[in-house]
């Protein structure tokens, strides 16, 4: 059988890491912050879990700086973005490529060596009928959003400082302090994806080893039209994808189509539902409204 | 007029980030405990003394390529992500004709440069099309596409084009002669001189045409620029197209130099294309000062081994330090770009 039990534990294996780091970015999107720095924030958090794992021997304690840590990092896109009023998308595109080179930097100098650090002695996160218990939280952290985000005065201010900065300030709203705490807890959520990635399936670090998943979760975020269970739906085609993609090459299928299908299904799930917005409103004369 | 220009230069935005991403980078060194001038020194002299030099021009020769290929599109305002598959698919594109061309070797290393140039640029215009058609981001369209492409070419390398007996994931060797000429017995090519004229070409129709005036006017303002008459899909098409055969050419130069022969990985490993999208970042496209930063970067990469050698602070804090730069420099930058507005991309 090939719809087996198996093949939903890998996908939602695969789909926790996504999960966690696109709900960041749907939180910052409401808020009316483009967030493309999740891969960067992604991939800081997993070093910083193996790096914290692996010196205090705790991996609760990894998980923990890991939030800390590449929430201290989002401050970057916070203060550039939101105070500075510059462009989030390049400021983004450069917190990726500065966390790649850090984390590499960083993994020579503390570890003192290059490419993979895996040891026998780096504790990951115990499975709870065979998952992390990082994949628990993911989903109960989309409950949360969505009702903070529908019903919550916060989730109803959040999103009217992002459709409306001028209206919300008017109203007596700080539409800063909610942009900060928007891509604050987006630096919170990216770090526990990289630990779920570093420690949950798998234990190790690997340099650049979120490969693309932060871009996939920005795109998740654009496919699920930033509302946390249309993240999750997203991410769940992604994890699918990956997990069939996985399952393939055991039937002889080259890895590297496998390794493409999240990606071309990504794309495909995305111009599916493109198009079928574009049906609906016919006179949006280009724009991707 | 000179001393206005020139001081006007040191306040730019531009001169302040490079400034502070050393600074930020000689408190990294120190955190090491290695001399932040020693090692500067060391990345200096390693790249432009006369054992380096040959090196730096090499790999300024991709970094430039890379950095004219998205400063294109980016000079309108459109960021291509897509810079890695677009290269590979020139590269591979470029071997397959080298190995199977049954022209005589010189005309064969042209057809194998135009075929990856075609190739780099039918795989742009998809992601253009993607944009256009279909709504989806530019940039999202571009980085998506990106990833099968490189499996692709890596699964082409590792199989029907693989070098039998090697256990290497590496093509045959082109035949002799199937060979871009090189300078001297160094590694510097024609290569180099192909995307020299490239950036001239560009500097040319940036600055005396009026093809390079509506992208600049799209650039600054392209909601004016739509009023004013610039058909904005065309546009996109026409300057993803360029962008792509740039990105193929890099490609192609790269498998046409040492080994002669596309290697999987070789090619997107070094980050060329991320060090070309700093480059025409730090630059905001403008075609001189792409070059001046590509050159700049190819500087702190090549340097960066000699650092290591010296100092023994790994080389990848100059990596570090390219991205400090973009991140000064962003925080201070605004683009219009109104295909991406917060409503635009969900």
């Amino acid at each position: 059988m090939f719809l087996d039990s198996d093949l939903l534990m890998s996908a939602l294996r695969a789909l926790t890491p996504i999960l966690l780091a696109a709900l960041g970015g749907a939180i910052c999107e409401r808020a009316g912050v483009f967030n493309i720095g999740l891969e960067g924030m992604m991939l800081l958090g997993c070093f910083t879990a193996v790096a914290t794992s692996w010196f205090t021997g705790s991996p609760w304690l990894g998980v923990l700086s890991a939030a800390l840590a590449a929430a201290a990092y989002s401050l970057v896109l916070a203060v550039g973005a939101v105070t500075l009023k510059g462009d989030a998308v390049v400021l983004g595109i450069a917190m990726n490529l500065l966390a790649v080179g850090l984390t590499s930097f960083l993994l020579r100098t503390v570890f003192g060596v290059q490419g993979t650090f895996s040891d026998p002695a780096l504790n990951g996160l115990p499975l709870i009928g065979g998952l992390s218990p990082l994949a628990y939280l993911s989903w109960v952290a989309v409950g949360v959003a969505a009702l903070l985000l529908s019903r919550h005065v916060w989730g109803l201010r959040l999103r009217g400082v992002g459709e409306s900065p001028d209206a919300a300030a008017t109203l007596g709203v700080s539409p800063a302090k909610y942009q900060y705490g928007a891509v604050l807890s987006s630096g919170v959520l990216c770090g526990l994806a990289g630990a779920q990635l570093a420690l949950g399936n798998v234990t190790l670090f690997t340099e650049n080893m979120t490969a693309g998943r932060g871009w996939i979760a920005v795109v998740a975020v654009l496919l699920g039209r930033a509302l946390p269970v249309g993240v999750l739906l997203a991410a769940l085609l992604f994890g699918l994808a990956e997990a069939v993609g996985f399952r393939l090459q055991g039937v002889g299928l080259p890895q590297q189509a496998t390794d493409a299908a999240p990606y071309v299904v990504t794309l495909g799930a995305l111009f599916l539902s493109t198009a079928r917005r574009r049906r609906r409103t016919p006179s949006s004369s280009g724009a991707v409204s | 007029m000179t001393i206005t220009r020139i001081s006007g230069a040191l306040r730019s935005p531009v001169t302040a980030s490079v400034l502070a991403g050393l600074l930020v980078g000689a408190l990294f060194l120190l955190g090491t405990g290695a001399d932040p001038l020693t090692a500067y020194d060391a990345v200096l002299t390693g790249a432009l003394g006369t054992d380096g030099i040959g090196a730096t021009l090499t790999t300024g020769t991709s970094v430039l390529g890379m950095a004219l290929a998205l400063a294109v599109p980016l000079r309108a305002g459109l960021i291509n992500l897509g810079g890695d598959g677009q290269l590979v698919l020139g590269g591979i594109t470029a071997a397959a004709t080298a190995l199977y061309s049954p022209l005589p070797a010189p005309l064969t290393v042209v057809l194998a440069l135009l075929a990856g140039m075609a190739a780099g640029a039918g795989y742009a215009v998809l992601a253009a099309l993607c944009e256009n058609r279909f709504g989806v981001p530019l940039l999202v369209s571009s980085l998506l596409l990106s990833y099968p492409a490189v499996s692709l070419a890596s699964y082409l390398a590792r199989y029907p084009l693989k070098e039998p007996g090697s256990s290497l994931p590496q093509t045959r060797a082109f035949p002799d002669g199937v060979a871009l000429p090189a300078f001297g017995d160094s590694t510097v090519t024609v290569g180099l001189v192909l995307v020299v004229l490239a950036a001239a070409a560009y500097w040319f129709t940036d600055r005396w045409t009026a093809f390079g005036y509506e992208i600049r006017m799209t650039g600054l303002n392209s909601r004016f620029s739509v009023y004013a008459g610039v058909e904005r899909a065309g546009l996109t098409l026409k300057l993803m197209s360029v962008s792509g055969a740039l990105a193929g050419l890099v490609g192609a130069v790269g498998v046409l130099s040492f080994p002669y022969r596309f290697v999987d990985g070789s090619l997107t490993a070094p980050g060329y294309t991320w060090t070309g999208l700093t480059a025409a970042l730090l630059a905001g496209a403008a075609p001189v000062g792409t070059l001046i930063a590509s050159f700049f970067f190819a500087v702190l990469q090549v340097g960066g081994l000699a650092m290591e050698r010296t100092t023994e602070v790994p080389r990848e804090l100059t990596q570090v330090l390219q991205a400090i730069v973009i991140v000064f420099l962003a925080a201070r930058l605004r683009f219009p770009r109104t295909l991406l507005k917060k409503k635009g991309a969900v």
